[in-house]
């Protein structure tokens, strides 16, 4: 059983008088424990494809199952497949409550789940992604690009999700945080035993982090490589360029 | 060789703060001729600093010392505004991040790409606007007549960047200064952007300082490269050396970039043990 299931994917968007279709037909099978990349330049669609399979966006056409359980178009995501399904965005800034500190902001998911524990389970995670406790008492706007991304990784970790969605996790930071970031991520996979879906415009990126990709062009997906390929045309890349 | 365009030698500069002057950049000193130079530095490091010192462009409450700043064999440490005026208009120019937040979304794209030539020279409409066509197809854009008449809108992020570099370039200024000239844009973008400013110093003769974050990127473009951490310069070697870098800092940097060949690896990350 794939851990994530996309077929015939569509998503179009209301305009006025016309609808604009920003994804076509769709579909792609990711393996439990693969990382899977989402590339293509701006406006491709692999953005609107991750926000259709983390439920931010319910209005698309097709079907998307998650470890065998199908999601519904129209509806919210609920119950355990709500937990199972996080998501990182590329800025850590604008995706932490700038008013919260980050007790609360990595507290308050767990509380509405009923959880007891939560400022024990708080500590652990923020000891997981590298970050001190003494991190918990401050606010977003105190961290760094790196420690807020640490952060927002934190967060979706405690839901202890089998799929996350990553959009762009390190291009709003400097390459040795990137560094950090693209380790963490890794050690989290392989402990937390997660899949991922990995959306970015950076060949580096895709090329160190992902098992297989696709790449998306107009709302459709052009081609799609395994590892041997995303290793054969990234070095190509690179050599073209230098 | 002759003197190169820019020399700056022991460049600080400090901003106040409760706590006193905190120094941004700290004993600089380098030269650009007319070749390729990147100076590269994460967030913090006063690699844009460092640039904008070269263009008078740092806020007033900036406190700047140099032994010594000259750009073509001008001093530039006691130039008065007007004269900067100029020095930006035609002997220097900048392009930054994002063309967003560097165009007028009020104005036409060709009034803005003259505008150096309107205020620098004498030449009539019919001749500014014959020159900007010029320019605008030189920095590879289609259609130059239909985007002339256009407003910033209907362009797309690269093609904006493009105009930019064409209304900093029409003026054949001496020496031309890129401040993460490509961040905003998709990497595919980023190399045809990246290609064209490097082609365009060669064939103008023009002096091309490049400020970025990603070493290994602009060193593909650069003739020389200088590592710049906490407000001084690390190291500077020329591009093809930049394997064999000396400082752990710069060979960091270097490795740290994720590629194909480091798949299934732990990236080096600069101060954590191995």
């Amino acid at each position: 059983m794939s851990a994530l299931s996309v077929s015939n994917l569509s998503v179009t968007f209301q305009g006025r008088d016309k609808g604009f279709t920003a994804v076509r037909d769709v579909s792609f099978d990711v393996g439990a424990g693969e990382t899977f990349g989402l590339i293509g330049p701006s406006g491709c669609g692999k953005t609107t494809v991750l926000r259709a399979i983390a439920g931010l966006n319910t209005n698309w056409q097709g079907s998307i199952a998650v470890s065998g359980e199908p999601l519904q178009p129209g509806r919210k995501i609920t119950g355990a497949l709500r937990a199972s399904i996080q998501m990182v965005f590329q800025d850590p800034y604008s995706s932490l409550h700038p008013r919260h500190r980050i007790s609360r902001i990595l507290g308050e998911p767990l509380s509405l789940r009923g959880e007891r524990d939560v400022e024990d389970q708080v500590r652990t995670a923020l000891e997981r992604v590298g970050l001190p406790a003494a991190v918990a008492g401050r606010y977003p706007h105190q961290l760094s690009g790196g420690q807020r991304q640490r952060v927002a990784i934190a967060r979706a970790l405690l839901l202890k999700p089998k799929l996350l969605l990553l959009d762009e996790p390190t291009s709003a930071l400097d390459v040795s945080v990137q560094a950090g970031i693209l380790n963490l991520l890794n050690d989290l996979k392989s402990s937390e035993g997660m899949t991922f879906v990995l959306v970015s415009h950076d060949p580096g990126v895709v090329a160190h982090m992902c098992d297989r990709a696709v790449i998306m062009d107009a709302g459709r997906i052009a081609r799609a490589m395994d590892r041997a390929q995303i290793a054969a045309s990234w070095s190509d890349a690179a050599a073209v360029a230098g | 060789m002759t003197d190169p365009l820019l020399q700056v030698e022991d460049l600080s500069i400090s901003f106040p703060s409760a706590n006193g002057p905190v120094r941004i950049v700290d004993g600089v000193s380098f030269s650009v001729g007319r070749e390729v130079v990147a100076l590269v530095g994460e967030s913090g490091s006063g690699k844009s600093m460092t640039g904008r010192a070269i263009m008078g462009l740092l806020p007033s409450r900036a406190q700047v010392a140099a032994a010594r700043l000259s750009f073509d064999g001008q001093d530039l440490t006691a130039f008065p505004e007007k004269a900067w005026n100029s020095l930006r208009g035609s002997g220097m120019g900048l392009i930054l991040q994002d063309p967003k937040y560097s165009l007028n979304p009020a104005h036409r794209i060709g009034r803005q790409v003259e505008e150096a030539l309107l205020l620098h020279t004498k030449l009539s409409a019919a001749e500014r606007r014959e020159r900007a066509l010029d320019m605008l197809d030189k920095v590879g854009l289609p259609d130059v007549d239909r985007i002339y008449s256009s407003y910033p809108a209907a362009l797309s992020g690269g093609m904006g960047q493009r105009v930019m570099i064409a209304a900093m370039l029409i003026n054949r200024p001496k020496l031309l200064i890129a401040d993460e000239p490509t961040s905003a844009l998709d990497r595919g973008l980023q190399d045809q952007i990246l290609t064209l400013l490097r082609s365009l110093s060669g064939e103008l003769g023009m002096g091309l300082l490049l400020i970025s974050h990603d070493l290994q990127q602009v060193s593909r473009y650069a003739d020389r490269v200088m590592v710049m951490r906490r407000g001084k310069i690390d190291e500077q070697m020329v591009s093809a050396d930049l394997a064999n870098a000396k400082s752990d800092y710069t060979r960091a940097l270097w490795a740290a970039r994720p590629s194909a060949a480091t798949y299934g690896t732990r990236l080096p990350v600069y101060g954590e043990q191995p």
